[in-house]
Parts: C-alpha cells; structure tokens; sequence
C-alpha cells in the first residue's frame, strides 16, 4: 500500500539523515543503494537536476534533498515529530539547520579540500566560530531537539559522527573535547542513540575511505 | 498566534527584503518597516540577529526571526487561516517540489551567478554564465511543464517569489553593469517563457509595490560596484 524507496549511499550524510528519520517514525522502506562513480538510470531518471543521492520515493513519486525530504517525512508520518508544531519553534529549527549546512558543513567542507596551509588556517578560526555558536544552542539540553533528537540533531549528523573520523584522518584539531566539551558532549549522546547507531556507516570502512579520498600525507598537518 | 506586532527590518535594494515583504502583502498583515543602514547597523538589528547581523529580520510579538527562506515559511505556518492565498501548496509531495526549487535558487543559481563578479576573465564569466542560463532553463521547463500562469498555479507562492526576486535582480543588476547582450540572462533567445511569467508577476500589484525604484536601484547597484573595483 506505502511503497516507499530511499535511493542512498552507504557514506552520504545526506542519505543517512533521511534513513534516520525514516526509522525514528518507524516507516519501513526498501533502501537501494547507489554507486555514485557509475551512476544508476534510476538515479539520473529520478534526480535529473543534480543526480545526487538521497531520493525518496513515495507511493511512486520523487523527491530530493535531505532537509526538504526530512520536512515531506514529518508532514506525512506526523508521529515521533522531527519539529516543534510551534511555528516560532520550528522557525528555530529550520534557521539551525540552515546554519550547520551552510556555515558549518560548508565551513568543514572548504577545509578538508584546502591545498593552502595560510588560507586553511583561516578558515579553521572561521569554522571554530561557527561551532562556538552551534555548541551554544544546546543550552544544557540533551540534544538540540530537547529531550529527543529533532531535525536540527538530524541535520548534525555530520559534526556528530563523520567529523570525528575525518579529524582522525587529518590530524586537524578543530572540534577537541576540551576546546568543546558541550559539542563534544552531544556528540556522544548522538551516536549512542539507539536508533541513530543504526545509520551509521562502520568507522574502519569510513576512515579507509576518508583516507584514500583526502589524499597523501601532504594533507595532514 | 497570528495576532500582535509585526517589524520588518530591511534594506530597500535588497532582494531578500523584497521576499518577505511580498509575502507579508500577500497575507495582509500589517507591519511596521524599518529601513536599516548597513554601515551603521542599528542596536534593533544587532540585537535581533545577533549570528548574522544581516536583513531581513521578522520581530513578531517581540521574537526575533532571520534568514528570509525561514522567515518566509514562518509567515505561512504563522498566518495560515487568513482570506488569502496559501503560499505553499496543501499537498506535501506539491510542497516539497516547491521546496526543492527554491533551494535549487538559493543554492545552484544564485551560487553560481555569484561567481561571475568575482572574476575579471572573460572566459570564465562566459562559462559562469552559460551554466546560470542552463540552470535557469531548468526552473522555465519545470514552469512550462506545470502548464500553470505561475509556479504556485492560479497565484503566486513562495517559489514565484523567489524565483522571481533572483529574475529581477539579475536583470536590474546586468543592466546596471551594462553587460553586453550576449551575456545577459533574461532575455527572449534564453528563457523565452520565463520572461512571460516576469510580466504576468509584475502585474500582480503587491509585488510592483514591494520593489524598489527602477533608477534609484541601478544608480545604488553602480555605486557598491565601483567601490568594490
């Protein structure tokens, strides 16, 4: 009756929080892993304009982009919401995790592939900033959604899991227990949610891939 | 909920303003607006948005909101049973394609023409805008293929709105930089039917009234552009 089909990539953040949020409302779906290097038909058939992963695919219908499937999720299986049904809350939500997106995960993102030691440099100072101001939204809460995860922790799902091994891989100290010890304090409470561990890619698999793709020891520092 | 003070603090050239202003119109909701000076920003502003200093900031009943796109889907949770028009379609499927391309606007197109005045070579800014004009050809097939007047159907929608914000503001700025034709964007060899939607939008009179004036926005997109030269 529900044919729902979640078009994925076992490393992909992106796909990962959609199968997160998928599980945390107890929706079953058949998930179909993509190889991004040789692109599937239906991939490029059901996301034509960026041919990205995730695709959610919903009683036949197409949708992609993490964070406006995660909203599509909590609109049509509204139990264990995801947001606050307070519009002023919710508006809190959605300026979160715009932040992590841009400001965050852009800021990460703009590191991990600097030649420039100067210019990595400044942008690690950059991004720290940044993650001084997420780690202040947690406000003595178990995760940024409260009590239990929300879209905001969802749409974290990088800093909480991924970073850490991309840090190892690097040497790069941006996000240290004792530089951010609240941040770092999520992180935990994060990865032992037990609905969270099960999206989470294996670590010895995601550090050899981190490994191979940021490239030779000439990127550590 | 949807009663008490509304602020909106903004600039008048500036295409995110522009957004939530048309949204407001279109809902009916009385505000009060605060024209702010970006290079003496107000204790309000600082206050209001403390992460990113920047306009637009929607202050309802004293709280704060930033970052138009959230500020423009609070305006539709907030003022959902008013006499006019939703800005979101009903249907979550319809909402999230809707999402989907205001995204692709705010993340792809305008992303991308952004890159073009940061280079001075010329085969760059033909590439930039070569991959703007295909990306925008992609937003007009999505309109022609809905069959619709507008991106929202029979009335304009938070798409419209930013689709059509990016639309005027690229041509207001190339003409402004007094780009040659061939590297113009909205023209009727590009986006023939893009370009039909424009004027049907332009007819709406919330929207005509939201803008700034035409002279008084090139002569400000001439100036910031010689300072930064």
């Amino acid at each position: 009756m529900e044919e729902v089909k979640l078009l994925g990539w076992w490393m992909s953040p992106f796909s990962r929080r959609v199968e997160l949020a998928l599980k945390l409302k107890g929706v079953g779906y058949e998930y179909i892993e993509q190889d991004l290097a040789n692109k599937s038909q239906l991939l490029l058939e059901y996301n034509p304009v960026h041919k990205k992963v995730p695709v959610l695919v919903h009683n036949g219908k197409t949708m992609a982009e993490s964070l406006v499937i995660l909203e599509y999720i909590d609109e049509t299986w509204p139990n264990n919401p995801i947001l606050p049904r307070n519009p002023y809350e919710k508006a809190m939500a959605r300026f979160w995790a715009q932040f992590i997106e841009e400001k965050c995960n852009g800021g990460l993102w703009k590191i991990m592939w600097c030649k420039d030691e100067e210019e990595r440099g400044r942008l690690v100072e950059e991004a720290s900033h940044c993650f001084r101001t997420l780690e202040g939204e947690l406000k003595g809460n178990k995760f940024f959604g409260g009590d239990e995860i929300g879209m905001v922790d969802i749409a974290a799902n990088f800093i909480g899991y991924w970073l850490g091994v991309v840090q190892e891989v690097s040497g790069m100290e941006l996000v240290t227990r004792d530089k951010f010890p609240v941040l770092c304090k999520w992180m935990d409470e994060f990865v032992e949610h037990s609905v969270v561990k099960e999206t989470l890619p294996p670590r010895d698999k995601l550090h050899a891939e981190f490994e191979a793709r940021l490239g030779a020891p000439s990127w550590k520092y | 909920m949807s009663g008490g003070e509304v602020k909106l603090l903004g600039v008048l050239t500036s295409p995110y303003k522009f957004r939530v202003e048309v949204a407001l119109k279109l809902k009916g909701i009385p505000y009060q607006y605060i024209e702010e000076d970006l290079s003496k920003k107000s204790p309000l502003l600082l206050q209001s948005n403390p992460i990113h200093n920047k306009i637009p900031v929607l202050i309802h009943n004293g709280k704060p909101i930033s970052e138009s796109l959230v500020i423009l889907e609070y305006i539709e949770d907030t003022w959902k049973n008013n006499n006019s028009n939703p800005l979101l379609p009903i249907d979550p499927l319809a909402r999230s394609t809707a999402r989907f391309w205001i995204k692709f606007i705010e993340e792809t197109i305008l992303q991308t023409a952004a890159k073009s005045v940061k280079t001075k070579d010329r085969g760059d800014i033909e590439r930039i805008i070569g991959q703007v004009g295909e990306q925008l050809k992609m937003l007009e097939k999505e309109l022609v293929g809905s069959g619709e007047d507008y991106f929202g159907g029979e009335r304009i929608g938070l798409l419209d709105i930013v689709a059509f914000a990016m639309a005027y503001w690229f041509d207001v700025i190339q003409e402004a930089m007094a780009v040659e034709d061939s590297l113009k964007l909205m023209t009727e060899d590009r986006v023939p039917e893009l370009l039909k939607w424009m004027r049907k939008v332009m007819a709406v009179d919330v929207v005509v009234d939201s803008l700034p004036p035409r002279d008084k926005h090139i002569a400000y997109v001439r100036t910031r552009r010689m300072i930064s030269t």
